[in-house]
């Protein structure tokens, strides 16, 4: 091709491997060039596994292990990691649930006492069971129920693409679930999920690895091993015929639409799914991508557009069954029929005419410029390393990502392209409820 | 009950010395034509991050608002796509935004690309077209959005606060009325460009892995033609705050209430900002807050609230931010106004206040330990006339801050008795219940 393309550069974190007596994988990438680190365990649990009649409680059960463990009383946790200057969080995803902090790297061996002593045993207490359960359910006051487009699309539009609970189900929880949420159940869900043999521990940043292997040695050494339960098959066949519907947003001032297609396995055929992150990208990234000059710019159509593989934005930790989903928000009055009609019409174009002189290269070189940015910060990094340890047993894959988006070709773009068929579509429609 | 029965009391680890907090390698110029360029080297990925941050004070509030969603849409020479696929090319991207201070361009890209991204950049300043398409299109996006947004409670809550907290200050309305939105026409944009779109007092920081000398001579290069002296305007000192009732929101069917506090602050140069900022940190400033582990940690009435120092070019201010569910909300106010009274009257614990500065001396840490996160924090203290250096010297006022200074931060700067409440919520299930704790007018939610 002609033209020029910019050399896309690549990381090279180093990686060091290996597993504790008790199953414990971790991951060592050390980084002397800030006083500070990132620290990330990961359990292979999420929103898929939550049994039926418990929806939410994946999450739910993320907020218990923030309540007190073995050693340490409620509020202590935050305390400690906050007391020693640090951040920390957790988030439930469809395959996983995180816990993190980032710190001065005077505090690691602190943050490794803190997330050995939740591996061994959190305090489920009926009292801290029911307090969470208040909290959770503010937390979906706040994002979805007193907010306009609450839950768009990520928990809407899933339950339309599939058609088994582990794929379909509200992944915050009805409030009738999450209410009836035993500690019990809570002690199940503990140990069975919450085994050594089903975590990854990442370490990033301003460490020595012989030291950091001694402490992690020391405080996760003699957690009691337990191995991963069997991860069942969430497949379901693909669509075979247009999925639609739609639902009124009381609060939303605006229509909006997002509609998914079903993309190749991301863990067992990478090569195939890559071209669909690409392709994402060349569609919605930015105002010299396809679909924004044209519906944005060009035809007025909406007035944002967005677009990503993976119902949360994560291409490079999510699981089959996944999707890449487009999503817009309309003028007044907008028509959405229309919208998905040129959405059609420019992906059979793309698939026809292929990209343009340059088009491939400038996208991939901004994909670059994002996946680096994200492994700039320790706690990025050691997240993004923990799950592709956990997923594929390639923490190092994250140095490569740069380069294997830049190797996706024209064609296979183009290919990735003529397989959003509207018949494999699933699609909703947020009609505004008049809040204007 | 727990799930395994405990063993013998593990302790828990000391932290190991503190590091020293070392500030990373830059240089700064004056260009001739008054723009100031700061560069500071971090090699942590091959990118590097750009802001440019230009005064922007007392600016025609849609008028500003439409330049800079149109800033980017064109050229003498170039469309909006062309611009944004030659950034593209180099990995980069630039965004611009406004605030009643500032507008600011940002993006990052390969630093291979700097040269090019500052090309761009320079065409952008120097020869912005505002196309009439161009312009048409952004101005109904911009409404379409103002649309969204009033519907957000947290856009409500805050426009309440800012109109009760500012009276006829320019800060108290920031988002323009899509009527005066749609009435921008390109004309008044290029005049506003040609009137405030100059180099004089403007600040450019470039971060990463650069050589700093470099940088600057390669900003020199590109960005030496940008001229214009222009208009300036100064801000009016921001009002004192004038405590009054209760300002009751009505946002009927609302199943949470958001309160929104405004209390006192003083400038980061003051020389109470290192004690009050340790004071605000023990009252709401972190998640180990006095106040979050009360209302959440205790008694679940929210998921998180959270108060922080907001400094402006015309005045700092403190807010304290919560939602909360609609039944509790009179006693979510109460545990409030509990917590900023307690600490307003009684010091805080050593153990507290040691807490509260390692979290700040460590976030600090943490600020600088990214590209992005160096590039705003160089930014931000650039716009309030402070240079990194102020860092380091901020670090050591906090790390000797006594009990004393800041109970004495808390008494002057948290009273309840200085706070503008505002809450947004459904006033007929909220109205009787905030009446008990205080003097309360009503409104309906206005956008």
């Amino acid at each position: 091709m002609a033209a020029r393309r910019s050399r896309i550069p690549a990381t090279k974190y180093p990686v060091e491997r290996f597993t504790l007596d008790n199953g414990l994988r971790v991951v060592l990438t050390p980084d002397r060039s800030a006083p500070v680190i990132g620290v990330a365990v990961v359990y292979d649990v999420g929103i898929r596994s939550e049994p039926e009649g418990r929806t939410g409680f994946a999450h739910l059960f993320e907020h218990l292990m923030f309540q007190g463990s073995e050693n340490l009383e409620k509020l202590a946790h935050f305390r400690h990691v906050q007391g020693a200057g640090g951040t920390f969080n957790g988030s439930t995803h469809l395959d996983y649930t995180d816990y993190f902090e980032t710190l001065p790297s005077n505090a690691l061996e602190r943050a490794l006492f803190l997330e050995a002593d939740r591996m061994r045993g959190p305090r489920l207490t009926e009292e801290n069971l029911r307090n969470q359960v208040d909290v959770v359910k503010e937390e979906i006051r706040v994002n979805v129920l007193n907010r306009p487009y609450g839950g768009f699309p990520w928990l809407t539009l899933p339950p339309v693409m599939f058609d088994t609970f582990p794929n379909a189900h509200d992944g915050y929880g009805s409030f009738v679930d999450l209410e009836s949420a035993t500690v019990p159940d809570a002690a199940d869900f503990f140990r069975r999920y919450y085994a050594s043999g089903n975590a990854v521990l990442a370490v990033s940043g301003d460490i020595d690895v012989a030291e950091a292997t001694t402490l992690i040695e020391r405080h996760f050494g003699d957690v009691p091993a337990r191995p991963a339960p069997k991860r069942p098959d969430f497949t379901e066949p693909d669509l075979t015929e247009e999925r639609r519907t739609s639902y009124t947003d009381e609060l939303a001032p605006l229509p909006a639409v997002a509609g998914a297609w079903r993309v190749p396995d991301p863990i067992t055929d990478f090569a195939a799914y890559l071209p669909y992150v690409v392709l994402a990208e060349v569609l919605t990234d930015g105002d010299a991508s396809r679909l924004v000059e044209r519906l944005v710019q060009r035809d007025r159509a909406v007035t944002s557009l967005g677009g990503y593989v993976g119902f949360m934005g994560d291409p490079f930790d999510v699981r089959d069954p996944t999707a890449l989903l487009l999503q817009a928000h309309l003028p007044p009055g907008g028509d959405v029929d229309k919208v998905l009609r040129t959405i059609d019409e420019e992906l059979d174009r793309l698939a026809t005419d292929g990209v343009a002189e340059g088009e491939l290269a400038r996208t991939q070189a901004r994909m670059a410029t994002h996946l680096l940015r994200d492994t700039d910060a320790v706690l990025g990094r050691a997240l993004q390393m923990a799950v592709l340890e956990q997923q594929r047993g390639e923490p190092g894959l994250l140095n490569d990502l740069p380069r294997l988006v830049g190797e996706v070709t024209d064609e296979q773009v183009r290919a990735a392209a003529a397989t959003l068929r509207p018949e494999r579509r699933a699609s909703i429609e947020v009609i505004p409820g008049g809040a204007r | 009950m727990s799930v395994t029965a405990p063993a013998a009391p593990r302790a828990l680890p000391p932290l190991g010395p503190n590091r020293r907090l070392k500030l990373p390698k830059q240089a700064e110029r004056t260009l001739g034509n008054g723009l100031t360029v700061i560069a500071v080297r971090r090699p942590a990925v091959p990118l590097v991050e750009v802001r440019l941050w230009m005064p922007f004070g007392r600016a025609h509030l849609a008028r500003g608002a439409v330049l800079a969603q149109t800033l980017l849409s064109g050229t003498g020479t170039m469309s909006s796509v062309q611009i944004a696929a030659e950034l593209q090319k180099v990995g980069g991207g630039l965004s611009a935004g406004i605030d009643p201070d500032r507008l600011m361009l940002s993006g990052a890209g390969l630093v291979t690309g700097l040269d090019r991204m500052l090309e761009i950049l320079a065409e952008v300043l120097t020869d912005a077209a505002y196309p009439n398409d161009d312009v048409a299109t952004e101005r109904d996006r911009l409404v379409d959005r103002i649309h969204v947004a009033r519907s957000q409670p947290a856009h409500l809550a805050r426009t309440a606060l800012l109109r009760r907290v500012y009276g006829s200050h320019p800060y108290a309305v920031q988002t323009p009325e899509p009527e005066a939105v749609r009435a921008v026409r390109p004309g008044a944009l290029r005049a506003l460009h040609a009137q405030r779109v100059h180099p004089a007092d403007a600040v450019l920081v470039l971060v990463g892995d650069v050589q700093p000398d470099r940088a600057l001579d390669a900003a020199e290069k590109a960005l030496s033609g940008w001229t214009g002296a222009g208009h300036t305007a100064d801000l009016p000192p921001a009002p004192p705050l004038e405590p009054g009732p209760l300002l009751l929101v009505d946002r009927p069917g609302a199943v949470q209430s958001s309160l929104r506090i405004a209390l006192p602050a003083v400038p980061r140069t003051h020389p109470d900002h290192a004690a009050l900022q340790l004071a605000n940190l023990i009252f709401g400033g972190y998640f180990s807050s006095r106040w979050v582990e009360n209302i959440r940690e205790d008694k679940g009435y929210t998921y998180g609230g959270h108060s922080l120092v907001e400094h402006s070019v015309a005045g700092s201010v403190l807010v304290a931010a919560v939602d909360v569910a609609t039944e509790v909300t009179g006693p979510a106010l109460l545990e409030t106004t509990y917590e900023l009274g307690r600490l307003a009257s009684l010091p805080p614990r050593e153990d507290e206040l040691e807490q509260a500065r390692q979290y700040a001396l460590g976030t600090l840490q943490l600020g600088m330990s990214t590209q992005a996160g160096l590039a705003s924090l160089t930014s931000a203290y650039a716009g309030s006339g402070l240079r990194l250096e102020f860092l380091a010297e901020h670090a050591a006022r906090l790390a000797k801050a006594t009990v004393a200074d800041v109970a004495e931060a808390a008494a002057r700067y948290l009273a309840p008795a200085q706070a503008v409440t505002v809450v947004l919520g459904d006033a007929e299930r909220i109205g009787p219940q905030v009446a008990a704790l205080a003097p309360v007018t009503t409104e309906p939610a206005r956008p």
